[in-house]
């Protein structure tokens, strides 16, 4: 078990050093440079200005020079210092929006367990009657729509026409429809997860000794059933927040949340060398450590897992 | 008599058994999803929408970039008040008629869903066979190339990739499409490696395979000949789940701007061109998302359709 975990953990080496290097060299082959009109703002600035900017940020170094001092930094997790917003360092940067987008991912994920996996057991244990093919209905159109489409359908219904929920982003309460919107379909996944989970789980051959132990229907459904049925789907729900966090990038743009989606495209627009780079690789770490979190949680669980590899 | 009826009955056998015989797996599947209700609206529907693409330019009662002498911005649909018919669905900010970037919406829609995807299962399938084919140690390092594509979460390769190429002569073409293209492509072949190589391992120890090899075939042949037809099946359903992948990929890169350029339409970008005015028309922005909504979910109906008719055995 020690082995397995330890080749999962230095796996995530590899992976984030290759993230890293794909966005350096993306970033810096890219035409222009973060002085250009475009990038500002429409300032041009003075060419000796600019020469003195190179300078200062080292961006006029040889490039690989310039990667090697990137990646030092990056280990010691210091991401450089913004380009647009002078005098604060990424990590700050990310700090002030990254609380905001966990915010909403959080509650995304809770909303989608708290509803996924009741609607899941109820469509499962009436199998065939007119509640399952609704719960089917429903979550196959809530799992197929697209987070941003909901997002917006959303935002219409309640926010423009009822006015129960601010337009732009105020109190907490403006965290309510951008968490709905994204927990949508995770919910949705879940709830189809836990359902064929539990159907498989009611054909088992425990369940049916349970049954005829004499067990009360009930005590065998919430102790040999669904306990069982829920270790698959335990296990969608690491990819399930890695997929909310960066979902929210879009979600955020519809809400107006000041979070690290919004960041990472303004730094995009700006060509904030230092905040994309910072930013993907957040947002890489995060994807990295909660696929781990779930492999290693698999390899507890299921003792196949950790020798067929 | 008893004779005739005889003979009507061996008749019937014969023909059972003719049928029987004319049943392969294709149509077998095809008799299975043209019994799914859902599989066949979607199947409509998606085939409403390439007509739609490909007539755009008759259909389309206006030049879809083309800023009218005569109009207004921001009129609002034939249904409320200030609309007309000469705008069915009103113009856009710019005074483009909206109905008509609608229809040409359609062919980024479709277009986007069946350039990368050619790509892609090129790629992907070449590269899964010869893997799992090879086996040993070159599946290994093969294997482990998709692994780290794979880890890297694909909508931020996106995002850089606009960011990075947006502006050069790649990023122009084609009004931004054929560097979508090569982003999709770029990240999409992994999964259908991945998958190629999984069936072409436990189809290299069939004895049909093993017999192949035995009379003396060469490699490419038994690959391209046995193994490549018996692994079609789970492709298509692949496929038919990474279309409306793409789409909605395009989607949302255009709505958070960095997708398709202007004055180029497409349902995404048309969304984040309306959305500024979104509390003034919300029909504007309903319009284009329910064009990238009902897509979805046609493409959703075919591709479920596609795996219960390929796979009966699947449970779901």
């Amino acid at each position: 078990m020690l082995q397995y975990v330890l080749r999962r953990v230095l796996w995530t080496i590899p992976v984030l050093w290759l993230v890293a290097t794909v966005t350096f060299f993306l970033m810096h082959s890219a035409p222009g440079s973060p002085w250009d009109a475009k990038s500002t703002g429409g300032r041009q600035l003075d060419a000796r200005l600019e020469a003195s900017f190179n300078r200062q940020y080292g961006l006029d170094e040889p490039l690989i020079v310039q990667y090697g001092a990137y990646l030092r930094n990056a280990v010691t997790f210091d991401f450089g210092e913004s380009f647009t917003q002078r005098g604060q360092t990424v990590t700050e940067i990310i700090g002030q929006g990254f609380p905001y987008s966990a915010r909403i991912g959080v509650l995304a994920l809770f909303l989608a367990i708290a509803i996924g996996i009741p609607v899941g057991i109820y469509a499962a244990l009436r199998q065939n009657t007119f509640g399952d093919y609704a719960s089917l209905f429903v979550t196959t159109i809530s799992y197929t729509l697209p987070d941003f489409v909901i997002a917006i359908f959303l935002l219409i219904v309640f926010s423009v026409n009822f006015g129960w929920f601010p337009i732009l982003f105020t109190d907490w309460r403006s965290y309510i429809l951008p968490a709905v919107a994204l927990g949508t379909g995770s919910a949705a996944f879940i709830a189809r997860l836990t359902r064929s989970s539990v159907l498989e789980a009611l054909r088992d051959d425990h369940v049916t000794t349970a049954r005829a132990k004499g067990l009360h229907n009930r005590t065998v459904i919430a102790r040999h059933v669904v306990r069982n049925s829920l270790i698959p789907v335990l296990t969608v729900v690491g990819p399930a927040f890695a997929g909310l966090v960066t979902g929210t990038i879009i979600i955020e743009r519809v809400f107006g949340v000041p979070g690290m989606g919004r960041l990472f495209i303004d730094s995009i627009t700006s060509r904030d060398y230092p905040v994309i780079m910072g930013v993907t690789l957040f947002y890489a770490f995060i994807i990295v450590m909660s696929n781990l979190v779930v492999d290693i949680a698999y390899g507890f669980v299921d003792p196949r897992i950790r020798t067929s590899q | 008599m008893t004779q005739a009826l005889v003979h009507e009955e061996t008749t019937e056998i014969l023909q059972l058994g003719r049928s029987k015989h004319a049943r392969g797996l294709w149509s077998d599947a095809w008799r299975r999803l043209r019994k799914n209700k859902a599989a066949v609206v979607g199947l409509i529907y998606i085939g409403f929408m390439i007509l739609v693409a490909l007539f755009a330019p008759w259909l389309a009662p206006h030049h879809p970039n083309r800023i009218p002498s005569d109009a207004f911005s921001n009129t609002p649909p034939f249904w409320d008040d200030g609309g007309t018919w000469t705008y069915p669905l009103g113009t856009d900010s710019l005074a483009r008629d909206y109905l008509s970037r609608l229809i040409y919406g359609a062919r980024i829609s479709m277009i986007v869903g069946v350039i990368p995807i050619v790509i892609v299962v090129l790629i992907g399938v070449s590269y899964g066979l010869i893997s799992g084919w090879l086996g040993g140690r070159w599946d290994n390092i093969l294997m482990r190339l998709v692994d780290v594509v794979y880890a890297f979460p694909s909508l931020l390769l996106f995002i850089i990739f606009q960011a990075a190429f947006r502006e050069s002569w790649l990023g122009r073409s084609l009004g931004g499409l054929t560097l979508l293209f090569v982003a999709f492509a770029i990240t999409g072949w992994n999964g259908l490696a991945r998958l190629t190589r999984g069936q072409t391992m436990s189809l290299r120890q069939k004895e049909f395979v093993i017999a192949a090899q035995a009379v003396g075939n060469p490699s490419p042949r038994i690959v391209y000949r046995h193994i490549l037809p018996n692994t079609l099946a789970p492709i298509i359903v692949a496929v038919s789940f990474a279309i409306p992948g793409y789409i909605l990929a395009e989607a949302s890169l255009s709505f958070l701007g960095i997708g398709i350029r202007p004055p180029t339409a497409s349902w995404g970008s048309m969304v984040f061109q309306s959305f500024p005015i979104v509390t003034f028309r919300p029909i504007f922005v309903i319009m284009p998302s329910v064009l990238i909504a009902l897509i979805m979910i046609a493409f959703a109906f075919v591709g479920d359709g596609l795996r219960d008719a390929l796979d009966p055995q699947s449970n779901r």
